[in-house]
């Protein structure tokens, strides 16, 4: 690990700090500070921030950047309208990391690439240019959709699988002060040829909240496959919203992780399903457009057909139909 | 005095005379409350005074030679005190009972991830920030990581058995199993990593370190540096999980010693997480091959298993896969070769049960394609295969109980429930039950105790023995209990120094046999001397809560002595050893729920019933089942190491990605002991118990998925992967 200035936040502003990188819960950070994957000179710590409030009303939900995790999936407004959200939370990590993780830390924790934390490895998203190891290497874990030449790699959250579906907006609070809202579709960038560039998140800027509108009622999904029953990453999860009217999907909001760089969601899938009358034959055509163009690396190939079942094993749980 | 033990024939079950109620009894570990408040001090955090820091570097290239290491790219950075080790640094740690130093190099790599220096600062932080920046040039050759297409193939002697005819019985044959499976390599993955503080005073080395077996762990120590024995001490009274992985001293304990040397202050080495993996032992992958062959009763007439498994270039130890196969069942027809790929990858070496672990995933899956086949129920076919005597040697057993096993656990299963392929559902999972046998080779080795009894009615027993979680404190302390007629509190267990008399150490499932029949002699030569002061003759003798009977003479301990009484116990294994052949059985039954879309499987319960001979705590015997048990759901479902084609790197090295079950992945797990005392183990009548719960569970899994759901999963382990693509969508 490399020495480093630690400084506490105190008020907003001084999370803005040249060269400075902002902690958490640590979670992350601190696991690739110590493989030097990351190197910061200065951590700010903004955990004295006042970011911690979950604030419900009859349009949406506000979250503080800087609620935990646990507290995050045991709010019971949370819990009430938003499931797909504490579902997701509670299907990652573990009740330790939970507690210490926090919203914004989880939104923004890197790929589990594991040539990524190798720094005796090539990597184009840790060292720009150096080539993409995992290509040609150990890829069970890594992306099908949205995967570029210089890196395939996945975004491993969980919980920023539902806020996709649940067309959640970041709050950033610009090194000027100005806040902004961000969707996660604009918030997360694919890594194309610069895949050390995840976020739209520049030098000095804070995440402070995350805005989620009220979702219709429906019925709430999410499901995650993994190796082991708790504590993996997801190989393929699901999560999502929909409703049915009239015998008809009246609308449905879905998105899919452990397979894109970051949480994957399709409009033209969603578009699809809204109108129908849920069947077996619909669900097929909902995997075949989620997947058209997903690409195997090899050891991940069975991510394809894996994502075709569990997607519509997902439907047929919401819809309630099972031929 | 010594009393000195050869096991050379049957010894008199004194436990069952004695009458105290400390043996069997299950005891909590008596310094579990120390472990479990973070008071248990392991390697890691001892303390010395002006003590600095060590960080292993790692190889970057597979294979190669260091031409130059630039000391000067990091002796600038803060707190830098040096760069050491280089010459005397190993490439991998001693091999299990080794006794002499490992392989050590000279800068050639053989590996990727194999240690070359070790960097020394004034914090463990500056440590590792110099370890991940040094630079060093290598003249780097290309490498054969891939056991399967390497060019270098070793039959080892004694791996290749020709008996009868195997092809003639596999043409003649009714029915016929001819199947290939895989293993994953494995990691130990013991919670506490591997670490060590060297201090010197003069020429007298203390190491603090994480080992299995001081006694030869001292000679390896002392051989790696090149000076006396004599001169070395190894202190290691609490080990954080050992599974093999300590069994030889390793690279952070040689690299201590030789940095404290030069830098004349305390070095302390710990590894990182990912050091663990790439650095020490990991278990071999394998490639096995198992061909059964049986007439139309089911009777087995020939028995084939052929395996591939790799290691290094000139690293002795090769996987024994088919230990067990050589007398789990019969068949005058057998037929056994083994070859060992030489490649680069990390160094091969004892993972608990060596051999039984993955041995039988192979051999207890084909009994049950074989049960398959010939149509008869898996337990019933297993049975009737049980030998009379060990199929190849003639040899009888000491005790084979595999049968009662089978039969108890069938009944207590329920196994009578058991549906056919596939006919059990409920919602999303496909539901069915599997059975596989457990057979763990049973060993006793030398080893000293000593111990004391005083007037007051306390006692001590001394030893090098280690305890790595076990529970050697607890059983020792209760052979001295019993034997000596005290209460177990009564008795202190000072383990974990060489200092202390040499004990066999804990490995190869020995431990509590071996160091226990020890410590039972010592006690035993006390209680002569005890009945001649009594009057009475040792076998006359009662000893209970402090009291003395025998010859019509009663009398507390204290009357009797007069001052401490203090004896060595000193047993070595003899001619039972060659007369019989000696094991631990045992069976397994397993329920899985396998997930109709996505092929997880999860274990919904299992029992385990083994034969070990006398259960010398009826706790720490059901933990050590425990604990094989998970390892075998691990083996069976998440747990594999994963290579670099490449470059033969460990991709996987950390437990985010090494996937060892959690919490969840286990569901409540049932134990039982059948009655057995085996007169030709050792006085205790044990025998050993700490890899006999893994030997056979992950087949049990394995076999309970097919039941379930009709996929055999050949290829260990059997993630979603394997097993959704051969379900219907
Ligand atoms: C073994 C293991 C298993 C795990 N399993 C799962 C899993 O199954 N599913 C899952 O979803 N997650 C999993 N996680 C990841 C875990 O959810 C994240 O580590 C955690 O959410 C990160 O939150 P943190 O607050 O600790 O972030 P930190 O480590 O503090 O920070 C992470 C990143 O976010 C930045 N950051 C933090 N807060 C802000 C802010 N307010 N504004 C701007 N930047 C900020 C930091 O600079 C840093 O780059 C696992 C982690 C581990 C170690
Ligand atoms: S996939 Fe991405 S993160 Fe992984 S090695 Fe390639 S560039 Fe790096």
């Amino acid at each position: 690990m490399r020495s480093f200035e630690y400084i506490r936040a105190s008020k907003p502003e001084d999370a803005v700090r040249s060269g400075a990188t902002i902690i958490a819960g640590g979670t992350n950070l601190l696991d690739l500070m110590k493989l030097e994957v990351m190197t910061p000179e200065t951590l700010v710590d903004v955990t004295r921030l006042d970011m911690k409030s979950i604030d419900a009303d009859d349009d949406g939900v506000r979250i503080g950047a800087l609620v935990t995790n646990s507290d995050l999936a045991a709010d019971p407004h949370i819990r009430r309208d938003y499931a797909v959200l504490s579902r997701a939370l509670l299907a990652g990590a573990s009740g330790q990391l939970r507690n210490k993780a926090t919203t914004g830390g989880n939104l923004l924790q890197r790929t589990r690439c594991t040539y990524f934390t190798d720094t005796s490895q090539p990597c184009n998203k840790r060292d720009p240019g150096s080539g993409c190891a995992a290509i040609g290497g150990k890829n069970r874990i890594l992306a099908i959709l949205g995967a570029s030449e210089k890196c395939i790699a996945t975004h491993p959250s969980d919980m920023a699988v539902a806020m996709r579906a649940l067309d959640a907006r970041v709050e950033i609070r610009g090194h000027d002060g100005e806040i902004r809202l961000a969707t996660l579709d604009d918030f997360y960038l694919l890594p194309g040829g610069n895949p050390e560039k995840e976020t739209i998140l520049g030098e000095g800027d804070l995440i402070t909240s995350i805005h989620i509108p009220k979702p219709e009622p429906g019925k709430h999904i999410y499901r995650k496959v993994r190796d082991r029953s708790s504590y993996a990453f997801a190989l393929v999860s699901v999560g999502g919203v929909l409703g049915i009217e009239g015998g008809k999907i009246a609308h449905a909001s879905l998105a899919f992780g452990g397979l894109a760089p970051r949480p994957w969601r399709n409009a033209e899938l969603e578009h699809a399903l809204v109108g129908q009358t849920p069947d077996a034959a619909l669900f097929d055509r909902a995997a075949d457009i989620l997947l058209a163009d997903a690409k195997g690396q090899g050891d991940n190939d069975f991510k394809i057909p894996l994502a075709r079942r569990t997607l519509k094993a997902a439907l047929r749980e919401l819809t309630g139909v099972s031929q | 005095m010594t009393e000195h033990l050869k096991m050379d024939k049957v010894q008199p079950r004194m436990l069952d005379e004695t009458g105290q109620g400390a043996i069997t009894v299950p005891m909590d570990r008596p310094e579990g409350r120390l472990k479990v408040a973070g008071q248990a001090t392991y390697a890691a955090e001892y303390k010395a005074e002006n003590m600095a820091y060590g960080v292993l570097v790692r190889a970057t290239i597979t294979k190669g030679q260091v031409t130059s290491i630039d000391e000067g790219s990091v002796t600038s950075l803060p707190g830098v005190l040096g760069v050491f080790a280089t010459g005397k640094m190993p490439r991998s740690p001693a091999q299990g009972t080794a006794g002499a130093a490992p392989i050590q190099p000279e800068g050639r790599v053989d590996y990727f991830g194999q240690p070359i220096a070790v960097i020394v600062a004034e914090s463990f932080e500056q440590a590792r920030h110099a370890a991940s920046n040094l630079k060093i040039a290598y003249e780097a050759e290309t490498a054969e990581t891939d056991p399967e297409t390497a060019s270098e193939i070793d039959v080892p002697d004694g791996q290749l058995l020709d008996q009868g005819d195997i092809e003639a019985a596999m043409s003649d044959a009714a029915f016929t199993v001819d199947a290939t499976y895989t293993t994953p390599p494995h990691n130990s993955a013991a919670m506490e990593p591997h670490a060590s503080l060297a201090e010197w005073h003069g020429d007298n080395l203390v190491l603090h370190g994480a080992y299995q077996m001081l006694k030869f762990n001292r000679e390896e120590l002392a051989d790696s540096l090149g000076i006396d024995p004599e001169k070395v001490r190894i202190h290691s009274p609490y080990v954080g999980g050992g599974f093999g992985g300590k069994l030889g001293i390793s690279q952070e304990a040689i690299a201590a010693a030789v940095a404290a040397r030069e830098l004349k202050r305390p070095v302390r080495v710990v590894m990182a997480r990912q050091q663990v993996f790439e650095m020490t032992m990991r278990r071999t992958e394998s490639r096995q091959r198992v061909r059964l062959a049986a007439d139309k009763d089911g009777k087995i007439t020939g028995l084939a298993h052929e395996d591939r498994v790799s290691n290094l270039p000139e690293e002795g130890f090769s996987e024994p896969t088919a230990v067990a196969s050589h007398f789990l069942y019969g068949g005058e027809n057998r037929f056994f070769r083994q070859e060992v790929a030489r490649i680069h990858r990390t160094t091969a070496g004892s993972v608990r049960a060596p051999g039984e672990a993955i041995g039988q995933l192979a051999l207890e899956c084909a009994m049950d394609e074989l049960a398959e086949k010939t149509g008869i129920d898996p337990v019933q076919l297993r049975i009737q295969n049980i030998p009379e005597k060990h199929p190849e040697s003639g040899l009888p057993f000491s005790s084979n109980s595999l049968a009662q096993c089978l039969t108890d656990g069938a009944e207590r299963f329920g196994w009578s429930e058991r549906k056919g392929v596939g006919k059990r559902r409920e919602g999303e999972w496909f539901v069915g039950m599997g059975v596989a046998s457990a057979a763990r080779t049973n060993i006793l080795m030398e080893s000293r105790a000593r111990v004391t009894l005083n007037p007051d009615g306390t006692a001590l027993v001394e030893t090098d023995m280690t305890d790595i979680g076990t529970g050697t404190y607890a059983i020792l302390g209760q052979i001295a209990a019993e034997m000596l007629g005290l209460p177990t509190e009564k008795v202190t267990v000072e383990l974990g120094d060489t200092n202390l008399p040499g004990a066999s150490g804990s490995g190869g499932s020995w431990g509590a046999a071996s160091a226990g029949s020890s410590v039972f002699l010592g006690a035993k030569a006390i209680r002569s001397k005890i009945a001649k002061s009594l009057g009475c003759a040792p076998e006359e003798l009662r000893l209970k809560d402090g009291i003395a009977t025998g010859a019509n003479n009663r009398r507390p301990l204290a009357e009797l002595m007069s001052g401490p009484i203090s004896e060595e116990g000193h047993i070595e294994p003899g001619t039972t050893m060659e007369e019989f052949a000696q094991s631990g059985f045992g069976a397994h039954f397993c329920e899985v729920g396998v997930n109709a879309v996505t092929g997880e499987v999860r274990v919904r319960r299992m029992l385990a019933v083994f034969a070990a001979g006398r259960i010398l705590n009826e706790k720490t015997a059901r933990s050590q089942g425990h604990g094989g048990m998970i390892w075998g759901i691990g083996s069976a479902l998440t747990e594999a190491i994963e290579h670099d084609p490449r470059d033969g790197r460990i991709v996987n090295h950390d437990f985010a990605e090494y996937h060892m079950p959690v919490h969840l992945d286990v569901p409540d797990l049932d134990v039982m002991f059948v009655e057995e005392l085996d007169d030709h183990s050792n006085p205790l009548q044990s025998k050993g118990i700490g890899e006999l719960g893994l030997s056979g569970a992950g087949a049990a899994v394995a076999n309970a998925i097919y039941n379930a759901c009709g996929v055999r999963v050949r290829d260990y382990p059997a993630t979603p992967d394997k097993i959704f693509p051969h379900l219907p969508e």
